[in-house]
């Protein structure tokens, strides 16, 4: 994106926050959740606004629509959009303005198409209500923008429904949905963050383009800093509802100026430091020729793997590769149809019924979701003591004492959580939890099931810290399975790769991520977005064939 | 499609079954009635030959499970006995209450099905506001009165004050189409109060239930028009439930309007039943009742299957 700079200073003020201030509701206590927010847009200009959760960009993107979700008020300020108020026109002159000059693409394109309807009905739904095309026209039209869009048969996808299409696609479905009536403004609500490396490198390529063809300002929102390098001229940083800094792209990655800025950009810079200890002749978990499936449906191929005492091994793939139906496997959740598991040389029994209480104890896990992973009714003493007493067989103020020990050691202070109830906690906190339960039962070995992913980045280093220190003090084995490589790379010591229920490549981090790669490793390394504006430009150069490759590794989907 | 329909003959087949544990159900409760059925039916002052004699010519002198065998290789066969009270076929004598019934089921399935997803789709639209608290309101008294109590109430008022309706529906399955509407109607209507409400509650509340879901959320930022979101948005997501209460209500308005027909003197089904337990005719009793059982489940059955192709994931695989 050569335009950059120029982009940003030509075009008309079209969209203009003064003092923007947005309200929601806990417990019937109105809080401010925007405090206070000025932002100019003009036509043609991609705006990124970049935060954690709770920054509340997502809050600002809709307010740019003159819209709040329910349990949240707009309750000062002004957003002028072509020079009018949309708190000052009737809801109805707002709903005239929605889908019509100011579009929105959503988070979670699966949910946010509605599953009865196929997909260029709820495309020409947008104009035929508003009265800007006719049906037929609209559905031409649908046409057109599905194949600038590069989705495959463009002429037939539309009439499919939702769940007939994959991830990706709908995504682009979605951007082709909100380009219907041609907007001025698009808002872009973290478009690739639900989707898997290589088909969001796919999907930004398309959005970027599709924006400037038709000269669309938007608004960009992410939480992925590099990916907003790829697609805003200009960044905001908010935090806690306030803009923490702004400035043109190129200026705020190569020199922030605000500390929390900095430490938003040096966080992808932790890396393990200590190297992993000499291997002994047992591994402690050794995986042999398994194969699994889901009913008749294969999942795993014929997977051999080994995990060494101290080491990291980070199983890498997309979403169906097989990595998490791996760990079920060695969990013995789902027994497999053939191959064996080992643990310290011993081997398992296949269903997790028959083995004993010692060997289920040796692998614990820790989950993606901690909201779901813990029973919020029991109270944090109760979910770390459980299995305690279950296990080890700890009662009374023996337990207590150990429970009390575990949140020191996830860095959290006992008086003060040991009380409380999951719900009162935030993520990360909830997360860390969750690794003190797993640590209750004194195991030498845990599966780290995307834990970090559903994380903001700051907390997830935190996260990445604490497992890091954790395994030097007791010598523990992590199967760390994630598709964020750059977590990969931060904390694994070695790496396997999956690919449709296959191991395409294993061995030493080093190994797998210096050159020459597999295939497809390649395809996932060169996807991940890196912090330079020119990336995608570049990487697009460079794998003259990505493309031929992505649709070799996606032509199923 | 295929998977659809071999999910439909297994469900039919499952109904069956259990239509099979339902008479095996009937058969035992029968059983245990207490008192001799011969006893009580030629009175005091039979004597032992005769009570001996009336029991074999009813085969009761057989034992239960032999009985309750032959009972069912009849109904196979399209026979129910013959009724002890009158000597008349039994499937004869079903025959046209059972139609009765049905009309009146249909009757007020007409208005309350339409009227209720109405109230619901408007109390979803306009929720927390005055119409929605009002519907509400009202639907719940409707529903926590007895419904011989608004029978007698609708009669007073519509019969016997106004005279637009008749109190007794003596409909026959002879009449002119219009003429039986007209007599069925005020029953149909007390119907109609008794199962809307819990209709229309489940329409608002499976429709409400889906307003947080994102897609809405898409369809708000589309500008789409509020009750084009009620109606394109939310209704077909929301089907499943919904279809699932009405089939319920629908199976009430056969199985358990026994109380309304009594009130109306309305020649149906439950009205046959109650008489038929007054003069112990056992035989009757037993095909009313299997009867019900089969109305039940094939009700839902057809509940179970409408839900599954409402659902676009399972009408258009991948």
């Amino acid at each position: 994106m050569t335009s950059n700079e120029s982009k940003s200073t030509t075009g008309d003020l079209l969209l203009e926050m003064r003092g923007l201030r947005i309200e929601g509701q806990s417990d019937e206590v109105w809080q401010e959740i925007v405090k206070g927010i000025d932002l100019k847009l003009h036509r043609g200009e991609v705006l990124g606004l970049i935060g954690e959760s709770g920054a509340g960009k997502s809050t600002i993107g809709l307010a740019a629509m003159g819209f709040a979700r329910p349990g949240c008020r707009i309750s000062g300020g002004e957003i002028l959009f072509d020079g009018r108020d949309l708190m000052q026109v009737s809801e109805n002159e707002r709903r005239k303005l929605r889908g019509v000059r100011i579009a929105y693409v959503a988070q979670s394109a699966a949910a946010a198409f509605n599953p009865a309807h196929k997909l260029i009905e709820q495309f020409s739904e947008t104009p035929t209500e508003h009265g800007v095309r006719s049906r037929s026209e609209a559905d031409a039209d649908a046409k057109d923008l599905y194949r600038r869009l590069q989705l495959p048969d463009p002429e037939n996808i539309g009439y499919r429904y939702p769940h007939q299409v994959s991830g990706g696609q709908l995504q682009r479905a979605m951007t082709a949905m909100a380009m219907a009536c041609r907007p001025d403004l698009l808002i872009f609500d973290e478009p690739t963050t639900a989707l898997d490396v290589t088909t969001q490198i796919e999907v930004l390529v398309t959005i970027r383009d599709i924006v400037k063809q038709f000269n669309t300002a938007a608004i960009y929102i992410t939480h992925d800093l590099a990916v907003v390098a790829q697609m805003a001229d200009r960044i905001m940083v908010l935090r806690f509802g306030e803009l923490v800094e702004e400035s043109d792209t190129r200026s705020m990655l190569s020199d922030p100026k605000m500390d929390y800025t900095k430490s938003l950009w040096a966080v992808r810079s932790h890396r393990k430091e200590v190297e992993p200890p000499t291997k002994t002749d047992t591994p402690i978990v050794k995986v042999d020729h398994v194969s699994a499936s889901y009913g008749v449906v294969p999942v795993l191929k014929d997977i051999s793997f080994e995990i060494h005492k101290g080491y990291t091994v980070a199983v890498v793939g997309e979403s169906g590769s097989g990595k998490s139906t791996a760990a079920r496997v060695i969990t013995g959740l789902l027994p497999p149809r053939q191959g064996q598991v080992y643990y310290e040389g011993e081997a398992l029994p296949a269903d997790y019924r028959k083995r004993t209480k010692n060997q289920l104890r040796q692998a614990q896990m820790i989950y993606q979701m901690p909201d779901t992973a813990v029973n919020p009714r029991q109270r944090i003493r109760d979910v770390i003591g459980r299995p305690l007493s279950f296990y080890l067989g700890y009662s009374g103020a023996e337990r207590e004492k150990r429970v009390r020990e575990l949140l020191d050691l996830i860095e959290l202070d006992p008086d003060q959580f040991i009380d409380r109830y999951p719900g009162e906690l935030s993520g990360g906190q909830k997360q860390r939890i969750c690794i003190a339960r797993a640590l209750a039962a004194e195991p030498k070995f845990i599966i780290c099931d995307e834990v970090t992913s559903a994380l903001d980045q700051l907390v997830a280093e935190g996260i990445l810290k604490l497992l890091d220190r954790l395994q030097r003090e007791f010598d523990l084995s992590y199967m760390f399975i994630t598709h964020d490589l750059a977590t990969v790379k931060a904390i694994a010591d070695e790496i396997v790769v999956m690919y449709q229920g296959q191991i395409v490549e294993q061995g030493a981090k080093t190994e797998i991520i210096t050159p020459p790669h597999h295939e497809y490793t390649e395809l996932l390394l060169s996807s991940v977005p890196e912090m330079d504006p020119d990336w995608l430009d570049t990487v697009l150069k460079e794998r003259a064939h990505a493309h031929e490759l992505y649709e070799k590794f996606h032509a199923e989907s | 499609m295929n998977a659809i329909l071999k999910m439909v003959l297994q469900r039919l087949g499952l109904g069956a079954l259990t239509l099979i544990v339902v008479s095996i159900i009937i058969s035992i409760g029968v059983e245990l009635l207490p008192g001799d059925l011969a006893q009580e039916i030629l009175g005091q002052a039979a004597t032992p030959e005769t009570v001996a004699q009336f029991r074999k010519e009813v085969g009761l002198d057989k034992p239960a499970y032999v009985r309750y065998f032959l009972w069912l290789g009849g109904i196979f066969q399209g026979d129910f006995g013959t009724s002890l009270a009158n000597q008349l076929e039994i499937s004869q004598l079903i025959g046209k209450r059972l139609q009765n019934t049905l009309f009146l089921a249909s009757l007020a399935a007409l208005i309350a099905v339409p009227l209720s997803l109405l109230l619901g789709v408007l109390a979803a639209l306009y929720r927390n506001g005055i119409y929605d608290r009002a519907v509400n309101a009202i639907t719940l008294t409707s529903i926590s009165v007895p419904e011989f109590f608004f029978a007698y109430v609708l009669i007073i008022i519509l019969a016997v004050n106004l005279g637009w309706f008749p109190s007794l529906s003596n409909v026959s399955t002879d009449m002119p189409l219009w003429e039986r509407v007209y007599k069925t109607f005020l029953p149909a209507l007390t119907l109609t109060l008794v199962v809307v409400a819990h209709m229309m509650r489940m329409t608002r509340a499976a429709i409400i239930n889906l307003l947080a879901s994102p897609y809405i959320e898409m369809a708000n930022l589309k500008g789409i028009r509020k009750f084009r979101i009620i109606v394109h948005h939310a209704l077909p997501n929301a089907w499943a439930p919904i279809i699932n209460v009405i089939v319920f209500n629908l199976a009430y308005l056969v199985v358990g309007v026994v109380v309304v027909e009594v009130v109306f003197v309305y020649p149906g089904l439950g009205q046959l039943m109650v008489d038929s337990v007054q003069v112990r005719d056992i035989p009757v009793v037993q095909a009313c009742s299997l009867i019900f059982a089969a109305t039940y489940i094939l009700l839902n059955l057809t509940a179970d299957i409408l839900a599954i192709l409402t659902n676009p994931r399972l009408l258009h695989p991948k």
